[in-house]
């Protein structure tokens, strides 16, 4: 057994876990519920392990650095962090319709990972300006903030699913159907609001722990380098959805949207900026 | 006139203005990672036109996070920041404090938790001994005479309520330490070969400046080493300060691990290797008599001391692998001169008539630091540790708050209870029923639940 083998298992699982999740969504198949569950916990757990081989396999190589260095690495990480994100908000609020909105996150990931030719997934040595800890704080805190985001942007969609059916329904005097099984729209936003304020303090410690990396390793907190400010750019968003709620007549669609904007800018800042455009950061 | 300060002051102070002014930045920054930044005036022509270059000129988008419109932005932000904090404060210290005994007991009825009880004793008693039963709880208690009966007020974590502030208060900290960075801080640089000494450094605002160090900086040493896949593994710096000729520091500097010296930092930043010079260091094996020279290639070394004379005599290579192999000269005065051949960061023995010696040799490396002065750093620091901890206590932590009103009620008395919290509503809800619970609970008091 080694790394790549768990990691791979791990993409099946988590593309079987999406499955059933949509399942109970789409076929209100509440029973399958716990088999769902038990299937993304199986997966997290392999998952775990597989990091866990993979920084141990680094040892045995000899270039000894934990499993987050690298694009590859990172999708693992991202799609790991979803995935605890989410079974946190599963076992708090007791609801797996959230799961169909989620969990695809960390296959897609996954997936991404496992199948793209862009980048490789070998274990390489690492550069002199990326040992430090500084940088694993860094990355371990991005993506822990990316996480809550990913799962608040499938929260986001979830709500205007509700609202546009609610309004239709509405219209022609009818129940609203596959719709309803979706939690009430006041308690999406609450949760939408939720996982925006943990992504927010994740968010902002990983801006901060990349300035003081960046400056022990260079001299310069801030240099306005691309990809820091995207990091940026997605904070005042995600700044925006936080205030949405303290004016009158910017309700739960707004801080919804807003969700969703802040999840490309996430995904600008982690992906785009690395093959669009010239900076310092190798990966996300 | 009051009136029209005081619509400046609403706007300045408006969360329209914050969303407004964050929303701006979000796009503004955007052109500068589109736009190449800190490229010359021809760049631009190049690449964008005359006329766009003339306008990027004029807005400075070659610099544009520092353009007078993109810092006054800024402004405007910590403008807001600072007058909606002035205007809010005073709310929210009332909000914590005495104000709170001023509650009527019609609000505390109409509160999200609430309860009421009855007493079989009198207001004076009943008081009495609620107040001592609350006195030895968690909850900070406040208790105050009113008209129809007293007062109790009790709160947990009202300190909370300046989590917010102290958000906003450390973006202003941050700014200021970046200000303070900008107005008293440089950055320069310096190659700087082994074993040469250094006063000064250069600025790398382009002028080519030489700032005065104010000490000396010696390079005793740099290595550079390689992973088996040719990738770089580390650059590593033996730095030395000198004061008056004494060493006062000495470091190894390697990439993430500056050196720190009277304000400055040095920092690992990149290397040269330095044409036709070399580093022979020599050992006779015997007399355990070492040496370090600085070799230049077809020129006579000497070594007075055990007689010795050496020299590169010639190169060959690179190889596949890019390594060059010298041809070494070397002579002690007795019996014939030794030839021979070697690679660079490599010892050879030579095997000697009376003795033997180790040689070897290595490239003379210029180290390339970068030197940072700043003294707001410290500033940007302190600002993000608030802005954490602000975010913390404005995220997860609640203000809570819970009245009890004693009244009269025939001969007996009635105490209503009602509580708020800020946050966590849910999480108070168990709260507040755990709390109005233990009230019965508590033999002291004989309440029944009304
Ligand atoms: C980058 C800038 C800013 C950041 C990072 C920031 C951060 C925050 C955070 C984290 C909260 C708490 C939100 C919550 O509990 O959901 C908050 C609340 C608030 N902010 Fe800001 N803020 C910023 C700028 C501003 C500005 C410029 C204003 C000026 C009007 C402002 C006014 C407020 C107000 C009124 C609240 C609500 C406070 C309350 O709970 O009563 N913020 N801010």
């Amino acid at each position: 057994m080694n790394s790549s083998q768990l990691l791979g298992a791990t993409t099946f699982l988590y593309l079987f876990a999406s499955v059933l999740y949509a399942a109970i969504f789409i076929f209100r198949a509440q029973k399958l519920g716990i088999v769902a569950t038990g299937v993304i916990v199986i997966g997290f757990l392999v998952q775990t392990a597989g990091i866990i081989m993979r920084w141990v396999e680094s040892y045995q190589i000899g270039y000894g650095h934990a499993p987050l260095s690298n694009m590859y690495e990172s999708l693992v990480f991202f799609s790991w962090a979803i995935v605890v994100f989410y079974l946190g908000l599963e076992l708090k609020f007791k609801n797996r319709i959230i799961g169909a909105f989620a969990v695809p996150f960390a296959f897609l990931s996954m997936a991404y990972a496992s199948f793209s030719t862009e980048f490789g997934q070998e274990i390489k040595p690492l550069v002199p300006a990326l040992q430090s800890n500084w940088l694993i704080a860094h990355v371990v805190a991005c993506f822990i903030g990316y996480a809550a985001f990913a799962v608040a942007c499938g929260l986001g969609i979830m709500y205007l699913m509700k609202d546009r059916g609610k309004k239709g329904a509405a219209a022609v005097g009818k129940d609203e159907g596959l719709l309803g099984t979706l939690p009430d729209l006041k308690i999406i936003d609450d949760i939408i609001h939720k996982s925006l304020v943990f992504g927010f303090l994740w968010l902002s410690t990983g801006i901060i722990t990349g300035a003081i990396w960046a400056n022990s390793a260079w001299g310069t907190y801030w240099s306005w380098d691309p990809k820091e400010t995207w990091s940026l750019i997605t904070w005042f968003v995600y700044a925006v959805a936080l205030h949405a709620r303290f004016t009158k007549g910017w309700g739960g669609k707004w801080i919804a949207w807003l969700a969703i904007l802040g999840f490309l800018a996430v995904l600008f800042t982690y992906y785009g900026v690395n093959f669009l455009l010239s900076g310092l950061h190798s990966y996300g | 006139m009051k009136k029209e300060k005081n619509a400046l002051w609403e706007f300045f102070a408006s969360v329209k203005l914050a969303l407004f002014v964050l929303i701006v930045l979000a796009i503004t920054s955007i052109i500068g990672t589109i736009i190449p930044q800190g490229e010359s005036y021809g760049f631009y022509v190049g690449k964008y036109g005359p006329t766009t270059a003339q306008v990027f000129k004029l807005l400075n988008v070659p610099d544009m996070y520092n353009a007078w419109w993109f810092l006054s932005f800024l402004v405007l932000l910590s403008i807001n920041l600072t007058v909606c904090s002035i205007e809010r404060l005073p709310n929210v210290l009332r909000l914590m404090g005495k104000e709170n005994l001023k509650t009527d007991s019609l609000r505390i009825s109409r509160m999200r938790s609430r309860a009421a009880f009855f007493a079989a004793s009198s207001v004076e008693e009943s008081a009495g001994k609620l107040k001592e039963a609350l006195g030895s709880s968690r909850w900070k208690m406040m208790q105050s005479d009113v008209e129809d009966g007293v007062l109790f007020f009790l709160q947990k974590g009202a300190w909370t309520r300046l989590g917010v502030f102290t958000v906003h208060f450390s973006i202003l900290v941050i700014f200021a330490g970046a200000i303070i960075g900008s107005l008293f801080g440089y950055k320069a640089s310096i190659m700087l070969p082994e074993g040469a000494r250094t006063d000064f450094v250069y600025l790398s605002d382009g002028s080519g400046t030489k700032m005065p160090l104010g000490f000396t900086l010696r390079c005793d040493r740099f290595d550079l080493s390689y992973y088996d896949t040719g990738a770089p593994k580390e650059y590593r710096s033996r730095l030395v300060v000198e004061k008056d000729g004494k060493e006062l520091l000495a470091k190894e500097v390697i990439v993430n691990d500056p050196l720190q010296y009277g304000g400055l930092t040095f920092y690992q930043a990149s290397y040269q290797g330095l044409e036709n010079q070399y580093f022979a260091d020599i050992e006779n094996r015997s007399t355990k008599a070492r040496q370090k020279f600085l070799v230049t290639p077809r020129k006579e070394s000497k070594w007075p001391d055990q007689g010795v004379t050496f020299g590169i005599v010639g190169r060959m290579g690179p190889d596949w692998q890019g390594k060059y192999r010298h041809k070494i000269w070397f002579s002690d005065g007795q019996g014939a001169p030794s030839q021979f051949q070697m690679e660079e960061n490599a010892t050879v023995v030579v095997q000697r008539p009376g003795t033997e010696y180790t040689f070897f040799l290595k490239q003379r490396f210029a180290t390339g630091l970068q030197v940072a002065k700043d003294p707001g750093v410290w500033w940007v620091y302190i600002g993000c540790t608030l802005m954490l901890l602000g975010l913390y206590v404005a995220f997860f932590t609640s203000h809570r708050r819970i009245w009890l009103h004693v009244s009269r009620e025939g001969s007996r008395s009635r105490v209503l209870v009602g509580g708020l919290s800020n946050k966590d509503k849910l999480g108070f809800e168990n709260e507040f029923s755990r709390f109005s619970e233990s009230l019965t609970e508590n033999g002291r008091l004989n309440l029944t639940k009304e």
